[in-house]
Formats: C-alpha cells, structure tokens, sequence
C-alpha cells in the first residue's frame, strides 16, 4: 500500500506542466511543442501530423487471406503522452502492434521510431531501441521465478554473454544493481511478496502486472501495452492507472490498447480509434467518444447512445444472454468476456 | 559376483561416458534451451571422424585433430541451425535426424579411401595411449585393461569439468535467457535479446559437447564406425537425459550410468536364468531383446510416478498442468 502512495500526485496542474524535469534531451529542440502541449488545438483528423512525434508509421497494410487486417494511411504518436489506441474486437489494433514493433511484417508501409527507419530491424532490436511491448495474450516465463522473470528484462547485461557468463566474478556487481530495479518495480506493482514464486503460478492479473513491470526494466522510451487492463482486479486497475500516468511523469511515451473507456477517458490523453483496420478518427477522448464516426464504429446496435452514458448494467445483461444462448461457455470464460 | 561387476564395469565404461557427454550436450539444446535436436548422433560422428581421419590419412598431430573434431561440430552446427533456428521448432528436429543420417549414409558408403565403409577407421590412438600413466600396468584393475583405465580417467575428468561449466552457465545471466527462450521465445524477443543469436550458441555448445562423446567413444573403441552413430545413439541419449530429469546438470551423467547399468544387469540376471529356465525360452537374442522391453517398463513406469526424472523438481512439472 505505502508504495503506491509514494507515487507523484497526478492533478491538473502537474499534467500541464510540460516539458517536464526528466525529459529526454532531445526534447529540447522542440521547444513548446512537446508532450501535452502539443496536442492543444491539433485537428482530430485521422493521421493528422503532431509537432513532437516519437513514432510515426505511414501506409501500413497486412492482409491475412483475403482480409484486410490493417490498413493504417498515417498515424504519429505524440511524445511523453498517453495515447489509447481503442476499436472493437478483430479492428486490428494487435495486428497494428505487432507490425510497429517488428513481431509481424507489414505488407507495405514504413514507420520511424525517433526519426529512425525501423524497416527490416528485427523484434529484439527494436525493443533495444526503446520500444518495448506487452502482449494481449501474457507471456510470463512459467517456470522462472517472479524475480528471474524480472531480472530478464533488464538490456545490456555482461553476464547474458556467453564468454563471460561462466565467470560470475564479472557480472555479480551488475546482477546486484539489476536485482535491486527489479525489486522497486516488484514493489510499485505489488509483486513483491511472490517475487520467488515460479512465474506460471501466478494468477491472470498478476501476471499482466508482471509483464508490465517486465517491459519497463528494459528502460523504454515508448512503452505499447496491449489491453493492460483485461483481468485485472477493480481496486488494483486504481493503481495500475496510477503506474501507467506515473510512466508519463518519468517522461515514457505510453501507447495502449483498451475496450475500458472510463480507463481510456481516465488516462489518455490522446484517443486514437481504429475500425476494421483503419483509423477512422483521432483526438482528445471526450472529442472522440462523442464522434459520430466513433460511435457507428464502436457500438453498432448501441446507435444513438453515447457510450459513456451506457448502462453498464444493461450492457451486462444482454451479454450475459447472448452467453448464455451459447451453451457450454464456462464460469470463468463469462466472467472474463464481461470484464472486457 | 558377475551380477555386480559386470553391471558396474558397463557403467562406467568408455562407451558410457560417451553417452553421458551426447546426453550433457542435448541437456543444453533441449533441457534448457528447448531445441529438439534429433540427431546429437551427427555431432559424435563429426567430431569423431574429422579426429580419426585427419590423424590416420593426413598425419595430423593428436590434439590439433581433436580441434578439428571441435570445428567439424560448429561447422555442423550451423548448417543445421542457419535455416532453421528462425522457424519453428519442429523444423530443427526434422533437419536434424536428416542429416545425422545422411551422414552415417555417407561414412558407410562414399569415400572409402578416407572412412572404409563399415569397417570404420582404425589406428588414430597411438599419440593418445603413449601418454597411457597405467601402460606398464600388467592384466586388469577391476576387469578394466590399462587402455581403458586411461579412456575412463580422461573421459571422467571431461565429464566433471563440462559439468561445472554447464553449472557456471545456467546459473548465469546467460543461462537465464535460454531458459526463458524455452519458455517463450517471443517474450525474450520483446524484451531485447537476439533469440536467434542464443539458440545459434545452445546449439553450437551442445553439438561440440556431443562431439567430446564421439572422441571418448572412438578412443575407448579404438575405431569410429558408422553403425555406431545410428539414430538409436541419439534416443539412448535422450532416454538418459530424461530418465535423470531435464534441465538439470548431473542428470545426464546419473542417467547414464543407471541406464547402462540397469541394462547390463539385465542381460547377466537373464543369462543366468537361462540355465534354469527349460528350452530356449531364453535365448541370447531375447535375452538382448527382453532388457530393452524391461527397461522401457521401467522408464514408462517413471514417467507415470514420477515425470520429473530422478532429479527434477516436481514444482515445475506441477505448472506444466496448468
Ligand atoms: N494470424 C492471423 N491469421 C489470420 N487472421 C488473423 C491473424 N491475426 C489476426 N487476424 C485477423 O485480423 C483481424 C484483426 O485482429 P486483431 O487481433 O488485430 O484485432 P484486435 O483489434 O486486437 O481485436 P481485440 O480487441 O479482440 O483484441 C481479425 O479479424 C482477425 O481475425
Ligand atoms: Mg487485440
């Protein structure tokens, strides 16, 4: 508990203050523009340029068979602000992640990374770069300890070498410096306690807590996490909140996909909704979510209602009757969908 | 008394620790890495026959052949893992048990000039046995001849030292990585590290591991022959590993042993039941039939009570469930 109240207060006015103190140095150069400020008074056309971008990816197609996963014309993520990347299920928003961080190749299309061609550069080495992501689907290594699987994240380590690794004399120190980051991060997410338990004895929730924590021990600059949410307790997505908007204090780009839309209206400050493959509309959240464009997209039969103001009740229920049409879906798998 | 020595003498035998080598090496590509290698087979021959043949035909000095055996296994090692190591798993097993045999194929049948087709080649241990401290040694030690004494000691002392590297290297940062690599290959990718790059030296480590048994087997045989390097080389060795329990560093070697023990057992308790038991019932070519079936009971009843391996720990099988 103390941990997470150590965390820097997040009201109004420290979210305006930008640039901030721990800036990257580049940031310098494009005085005013950066961070939060940038985006006051951008068009909420899809694709449209943003003075300071981290990320910019232009024409990016990927067609599975005869379906047109993703097709992106421009997008360009804003520098040390939280962007949410929102659509309905199948929009193609992983497909969208994996392409920009080299899990999967594009079609067409081009995408720089701090000006930087990320064309042929491998998964890993975009990663190195300081693009790290997390996966919808969690990928903990189930049988590393809690504090291995964090220890693993850490870049640049002498011992990962395999000419030095059998010396333990030249990387002990090193191990030490990782180990104690570790158990910060372990700390800030409530892991600590299971820091030596094995990785796949941990619950679904916890396990999208470790794979956060993971991803920021690799010390990235943009961090993309996808659906970091799903599955997670009401009292500790709280807190979760808080890390994520604490990443964006410490000068971290956040990208992240969520079907949440009071998480996405409680953290983002940019909302970038994607439908079948494309970004049809992009802009400050409460701009988007009263788009028209958004809503036809988002919620179909919900028409003419603003999403925010559905009943979350009502919603509930007529999930819980399509579920219940489909025979054998089980306890768990119900409770799951109706999180999302 | 033949109940007991003859079981212990197969145990620790030159061709024992041949095996306890191939098993250590795919200890490292499968045990910890996940790479299914199929042919650990090819990694002994290599190295066993690029040792054997360039002292007998072209004169090359003893320990200069075995880096050459060395450096036929990396070679080895990446032609199979160059065009695989980026696809899925099963792409390597396949490559591997194709090109182990391909190359028994081509030891038993192509350049006879150099490999003698089956008969082997012969006459590459002068330098080896010169250095012999036990040469003067008249008759045997614990049924062991003064040639196998040295093979064993030597091939002992190889045995502890890749043991306490391999423990040097899991327990390092390394050794963390390709453990995760095992797990999940896409998580290690996201977090920066050159996956490629890791299999490439599981594999490399592994296969010139398995080499070091091919040098021991031929030595202790004084030859290298073809047949030896069938694909059963390759699954006893992986029966040893798993039998001692995956991912652990002494598990290859108590494996072995135990394997090879076992089976001598076996066939002396049959042989001697075979003067009791009426007709043929037991004769030499069940009895060499009948303790494989045993052992096979034996490692099936394992895998059933405890599919850990004599060493693993049941914790990590126990998330496997999950
Ligand atoms: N490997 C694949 N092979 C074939 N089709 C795929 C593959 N991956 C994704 N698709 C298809 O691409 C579309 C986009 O999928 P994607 O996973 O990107 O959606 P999403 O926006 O992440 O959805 P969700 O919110 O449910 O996670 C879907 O229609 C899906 O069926
Ligand atoms: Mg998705």
């Amino acid at each position: 508990m103390p941990a997470d109240r150590d965390e820097p207060t997040l009201d109004k006015t420290t979210l305006d203050k930008a640039p901030l103190d721990k800036a990257p140095s580049h940031r310098a150069a494009t005085d005013g523009k950066a961070g939060l400020a940038g985006l006051a008074g951008l068009s909420t056309d899809p694709g449209v340029a943003k003075p300071d971008p981290i990320l910019v990816a232009t024409g990016m197609t990927r067609t599975f068979g005869g379906l047109k996963a993703v097709d992106v014309a421009h997008l360009e993520i804003q520098r040390g602000v939280i962007t949410a990347l929102i659509g309905p299920n199948g929009a193609g928003k992983t497909t969208f992640f994996n392409l920009l961080t080299g899990f999967d190749r594009p079609d067409a299309g081009e995408r720089w990374f701090n000006g930087r061609s990320l064309k042929r550069v491998s998964a890993s080495r975009v990663a190195r770069l300081g693009m790290v992501r997390t996966f919808q689907l969690t990928k903990v290594l189930s049988k590393l300890t809690v504090l291995e699987n964090m220890r693993l994240g850490a870049t640049g380590q002498l011992g990962e070498k395999m000419w030095a690794g059998w010396l333990p004399f030249l990387w002990r120190d090193q191990e030490k410096e990782v180990t104690g980051r570790a158990r910060e991060l372990l700390t800030r997410f409530k892991l600590d306690t299971k820091e030596d338990d094995f990785a796949g004895a941990l619950s679904g929730g916890q396990r999208k807590l470790l794979e956060m924590a993971r991803a920021l021990m690799v010390g990235p600059e943009l961090v993309m996490l996808d659906e970091p949410m799903a599955g997670v307790n009401p009292a500790l997505k709280q807190s979760l909140l808080g890390h994520v908007k604490s990443l964006r204090e410490e000068g971290m780009t956040v990208l992240f996909v969520e079907h949440d839309m009071d998480m996405v209206r409680d953290i983002s400050d940019w909302v970038v909704v994607m439908a079948q493959g494309q970004i049809i509309a992009e802009g400050p959240p409460d701009a988007v979510m009263a788009d028209q464009r958004v809503i036809d997209a988002y919620l179909g039969a919900h028409h003419d209602v603003d999403i925010t103001e559905l009943d979350p009740e009502v919603v509930a229920l007529e999930v819980e009757a399509e579920i219940g049409a489909e025979h054998g879906s089980t306890g768990a798998s119900t409770t799951e969908e109706l999180e999302r | 008394m033949d109940l007991i020595t003859t079981p212990l003498h197969d145990a620790f035998a030159p061709v024992a620790i041949s095996y306890v080598l191939a098993a250590m090496g795919l200890n490292i590509h499968y045990g910890y890495t996940g790479l299914l290698n199929f042919g650990q087979a090819a990694f002994a021959a290599a190295g066993s026959y690029a040792m054997a043949v360039t002292i007998v035909s072209f004169g090359v000095p003893f320990i200069p052949a075995i880096l050459l055996g060395l450096a036929a296994s990396v070679v080895l090692s990446l032609v199979m893992g160059v065009p695989t190591l980026r696809l899925r798993a099963d792409y390597l097993a396949i490559v591997t048990i194709a090109v182990a045999e391909i190359l028994r194929l081509l030891f038993s049948t192509s350049f006879k000039k150099y490999f003698h087709a089956r008969d082997g080649v012969s006459g590459f241990t002068g330098t080896f046995r010169s250095w012999n401290p036990f040469k003067d040694m008249e008759g045997t030690f614990l049924s062991f001849s003064a040639n196998d004494l040295w093979v064993m000691v030597v091939g002992w002392i190889i045995v502890a030292l890749v043991s306490t590297l391999v423990f040097l290297l899991m327990r390092s940062p390394w050794g963390r990585v390709l453990k995760s690599i095992r797990e999940d290959e896409d998580a290690v990718r996201s977090l920066g590290k050159n996956v490629y790059g890791y299999k490439m030296q599981a594999l490399v480590l592994g296969g010139m591991i398995g080499a070091m048994g091919g040098f021991v087997g031929a030595l202790g045989l004084a030859s290298v022959q073809p047949d030896t390097f069938n694909t059963d080389f390759t699954f006893i060795a992986f029966t040893m590993l798993i039998l001692g329990g995956a991912a652990r560093v002494l598990s290859p070697a108590v494996g072995a042993v135990l394997f090879w023990g076992v089976l001598s057992f076996m066939s002396v308790a049959l042989s001697e039941l075979s003067d009791i038991v009426p007709g043929d019932l037991l004769d030499s070519n069940r009895i060499g039939n009948i303790r494989f079936a045993v052992v096979g009971l034996v490692l099936m009843l394992l895998m059933i009570y405890r599919p850990q391996g004599l060493f693993g720990d049941r914790k990590e099988i126990a998330i496997d469930a999950r």
